[in-house]
């Protein structure tokens, strides 16, 4: 059995002894170092530049501007290819500009032999702008008159609008309501802080290939943009993706890529490396969209949820880039929460003149979710009910159908994670044992989500698997998805070993992903490899076995079908779940034999290319205790546990490890996380890491984690999405503490004490 | 202007010729020693924590010059002698404290020295929690690394 088991990750050791080569630690000789010239205003067309200041520094080979750069325009998004023109992502940035869109966008770049001579001389490019209006806020944006931040587009900053009514009409479902509930929230703008910053480098080998190496969750859809923006063939990029530290998203975008390529291609195939500064990082690449959103709830006096509404406005800053994919997923994702009830949805995206936004964990589901979990939250209240009873009332059960993708759930494991997290929680005991009154004061709070397992129909959900029979009897595997720090070449293994029946130290997972080499897969990101990784794997795992069972029935002159492997042995079937079976041949002799026998055999391998027609919702729920300081208008987290319906674990040291994580980025997003802008300047406030506040170890409580196993039989081991999911639900469960502990709704992030301030302010508490 | 410095690093001594401007962070990574990331530049992450004489600084905003006479340790050095991994090592693996693994040799540093502070003291998890407020991570949500750092200090020295 290695699924279900926790397994060393096979990265450990390289990655605690400061032997795993990240982009930066690989280099090469001759590197040149590449610096941007951002524009310091918001909203702005570049008049005039002077290069010739910087050009005249020793040490400078070249200077480029928006005049340099190819005409076209590409999109950046991480998304699959669509073959439907409709479905592409906006094409709205070209390498450079001169019409300066956020507080940073870049209009020149220097290259020079060292960074600090590049960065030196890129303050001594001269430029020359003529100020534009800034579009801080969203709704202004989108009003009649406003000035166009593309206005090559059309005649507003509106990217995209959908609505959709699942599961019948919201105005019969308010109708039959007893109870209705109203909100307005806010959420703020949040940054990844991935502790590898944003960089790449890249160098040709010949005159017509351009290879580059980058801290990219999503190679082969890097390799296609990258040449789109260039206008090449596809095939003269070569990608290639060493270990990468961390990305949540922000690199599920091609930020950098497109230009080292361009780089090196206009310097002859010299080495150019482009290696973001942390402030650049997080002022300049890409954010979490601040969404606004007016909501309505209602239900019925014996606990029947009849409908939620929701109206979105999503703030995209000065480029699309996933553009309205992000309020659109949000909504979709949440549908399969409450199936019995109506979800009414509508949503807009509009640029401003707002730093970039993007994907990050949760791709605005968690944004939807805060919505949704305070509007419920504040109906159970409504109507009296205990907020876990209301929503064990209404939440999916396995069999519903989904009444906005229409597809059954066959598996729907949130009644007994509420069940679950309510035992081990002790939520009533605790509940009844607050203290709601006086300057500190507790209070509980519960929330729960649902989440996607992959993005079909919207985009394909390919995966690529290779495996390799050694000349030793082990196994390397090569699969196109990739390890960003979540642990996924380790899974793969174990997942390997299930299928193979070997031992799980028998695999060498490549970790480097290489688009000449490595089969195709579209990336790390919507929590999608493991589930959709699975099938492929699988189905590759089968097929080997079945090449090595042939060979080792030839060998030993007996029927396959009456073989097995177990550990590093070939076995009788019949013996194989025996407590030792004798080993009929060792997979190592085996492998000499099939490699080096002169007249039969050869090296034995298999590849599958597997596509998913499926996305498995899977659920789960925050339960939290918290303090609050009234005076201080401060608040802390007591306790805090994570109930996830993932499907069948993999692994479960890995899976409460992405639960931690998830959750405590949940926290810095609930209670402090902020990028700060200036509304009227559009200048980003804090773009660094003491003044934009990530949780620090004192900061976080110890998160607890639980599961409910169900067997999801579209995933390859019955498995699920988990990776983003635990980010979804802290926000809203933090909130209805707050609102548990002082009887105050604050409905905009983060809950700060600069927010509770004025609420508490204004609800007379102070 | 270049400047010699002569320290040990992870045991052996090295006379370095160095641009005076240069943080020990960036002459560490010029000799090979890429195991120390740089996260911020700017003493903000930790995750290019090192030891000098057995404190941790952030050798990104440490100079190179100030190392002369001094003896620097990087996680490439805290192997044992016969190549296993050091306690602290060994307790970020067995614990999952590893994710991305970029805060990883940063923090391995930090819990070097505060277990090596610490040892047979006792000590809460809030203690190492503060004792590891420096550093960042992104990933892990600094459970597992907590808990790494408790089964050091549990575990009796060899």
């Amino acid at each position: 059995m290695a699924i279900g088991v926790t397994q060393q990750r096979l990265d450990a050791v390289a990655k605690v002894t400061g032997r795993a080569r990240y982009t930066d630690d690989l280099g090469m000789p001759g590197m040149r170092h590449a610096a941007y010239v951002r524009s310091p205003r918001a909203h702005a067309l570049v008049r005039s530049i002077d290069t010739a200041e910087a050009l005249a520094l020793p040490g400078v080979e070249a200077v480029f501007t928006a005049a340099d750069v190819p005409r076209r325009r590409f999109a950046t998004a991480g998304h699959p290819y669509s073959l439907d023109p409709a479905g592409a992502d906006v094409a709205d940035r070209r390498l450079l500009t001169d019409h300066a869109r956020y507080h940073g966008d870049e209009v020149a770049i220097v290259v020079a032999r060292d960074l600090l001579t590049a960065r030196k001389a890129a303050r001594l490019v001269r430029v020359e702008y003529e100020e534009l209006p800034v579009l801080a806020d969203a709704e202004a944006a989108l009003a009649e008159g406003a000035p166009l931040i593309h206005a090559w587009r059309g005649p507003s900053n509106l990217i995209g609008e959908h609505a959709f009514e699942a599961g019948g009409s919201m105005a019969e479902a308010l109708e039959r309501a007893d109870v209705t509930v109203e909100a307005f929230l806010t959420t703020s703008v949040q940054q990844h802080c991935h502790m590898e910053p944003f960089t790449a480098y890249a160098y040709m080998e010949d005159d017509a290939h351009i290879v580059i190496v980058s801290s990219t969750q999503i190679p082969h859809i890097c390799r296609r943009i990258a040449a789109q923006a260039l206008g090449l063939d596809w095939a003269c990029i070569r990608v290639i993706k060493p270990y990468v530290g961390g990305g949540f998203g922000a690199k599920q975008d091609v930020v950098l890529e497109p230009m080292v390529a361009f780089l090196t291609w206009k310097l002859g195939g010299a080495p150019v490396s482009l290696e973001l500064s942390r402030e650049e990082c997080m002022a300049c690449t890409r954010t979490r969209h601040g969404f606004r959103m007016h909501g309505k709830a209602a239900a019925r006096k014996d606990g029947t949820l009849t409908g939620v509404s929701l109206d979105v406005l999503s703030n995209t800053g000065g480029y699309a880039s996933h553009g309205h994919s992000i309020a659109a997923a949000g909504g979709g994702k949440l549908a399969a929460l409450y199936p019995r009830a109506v979800f009414s949805y509508h949503a807009r995206t509009a640029y401003t003149n707002y730093p970039v936004a993007g994907a990050l964990r949760g791709y605005g589901a968690p944004q939807v979710a805060h919505a949704v979990e305070c509007l419920v939250e504040d109906a159970a209240r409504a109507l009296g009910m205990d907020s876990v009873e209301f929503r064990l009332r209404n939440v999916a059960r396995p069999g519903e159908v989904n009444p906005y993708t229409k597809k059954v759930l066959d598996t729907a494991g949130i009644v007994e994670c509420l069940e679950k997290g309510r035992d081990m929680f002790r939520w009533s005991e605790r509940r009844a044992a607050c203290l709601r009154t006086g300057d500190l004061r507790r209070g509980v709070g519960v929330a729960c989500f649902s989440y996607g397992s992959s993005t079909y129909p919207a985009s394909v959900e390919h995966a690529g698997a290779r495996m390799i029979l050694n000349q030793d009897g082990s196994v390397t595997m090569m699969a196109g998805a990739t390890e960003i720090g979540q642990g996924a070449d380790t899974a793969f293994a174990q997942m390997a070993a299930e299928t193979l029946g070997l031992d799980f130290s028998c695999f060498r997972v490549v970790s480097t992903q290489d688009t000449d080499v490595t089969p195709f897969d579209t990336g790390a990101y919507a929590s999608r490899q493991c589930y959709v990784a699975s099938n492929a794997i699988r189905r590759c795992a089968e097929q080997l076995r079945g090449r090595i069972l042939a060979a080792a029935g030839r060998m030993l002159g007996q029927p396959a079908e009456s073989l097995a492997l177990r550990g590093r042995e070939v076995v009788r079937a019949a013996e194989r779940e025996a407590a030792s079976p004798r080993a009929l041949l060792s997979l190592r002799d085996l492998a000499l034999e099939s490699y080096y026998n002169k007249e039969e055999g050869g090296q034995i391998t298999a590849e599958v290319a597997h596509k998913t027609r499926a996305n498995a919702p899977c659920f789960g729920c925050t339960f939290t205790e918290i303090e609050v300081d009234v005076p201080l208008c401060r608040m802390r987290v007591v306790d805090l546990l994570n109930v996830h319906d993932s499907g069948r674990i993999i692994s479960p040291g890995m899976a409460v490890g992405q639960v931690q994580g998830g959750v405590a980025m949940g926290i810095g997003w609930a209670l402090y996380e902020e990028l700060l802008v200036d509304d009227r300047s559009g200048r980003i406030l804090n773009n660094n890491l003491l003044d934009y506040k990530v949780p620090t170890p004192p900061d976080v409580p110890d998160i607890g984690a639980a599961f409910v196993e169900t067997h999801e039989p579209s995933g390859g081991y019955g498995n699920k999405a988990l990776g983003e999911p635990p980010i979804v639900s802290p926000a809203p469960a933090l909130r209805n503490a707050l609102l548990d502990a002082t009887g105050v709704a604050v409905d905009e992030l983060p809950l700060s004490p600069k927010t509770l301030y004025r609420h508490f302010a204004a609800a007379g508490l102070l | 202007m270049r400047q010699t410095v002569t320290c040990t690093v992870n045991g052996k001594t090295l006379t370095l010729d160095v641009d005076v401007r240069a943080s020990l962070l960036e002459m560490l990574r010029a000799e090979g020693l890429t195991g120390t990331k740089q996260g911020c530049g700017v003493g903000e992450c930790g995750a290019c924590t090192v030891l000098v004489d057995d404190m941790p600084v952030d050798s990104c905003l440490y100079l190179s010059v100030w190392a002369d006479g001094r003896a620097v340790r990087t996680v490439e050095g805290e192997l044992r002698p016969d190549g296993g991994l050091s306690p602290v090592q060994q307790a970020y693996v067995d614990a999952g404290a590893v994710q991305c693994g970029f805060c990883t040799p940063g923090l391995i540093m930090s819990s070097t020295a505060f277990v090596e502070r610490h040892a047979g003291k006792r000590v809460s998890r809030e203690d190492i929690r503060r004792g590891h407020a420096g550093n960042l991570c992104r990933c892990t949500g600094y459970g597992a690394i907590v808990d790494a750092v408790e089964r050091c200090l549990k575990t009796k020295p060899e």
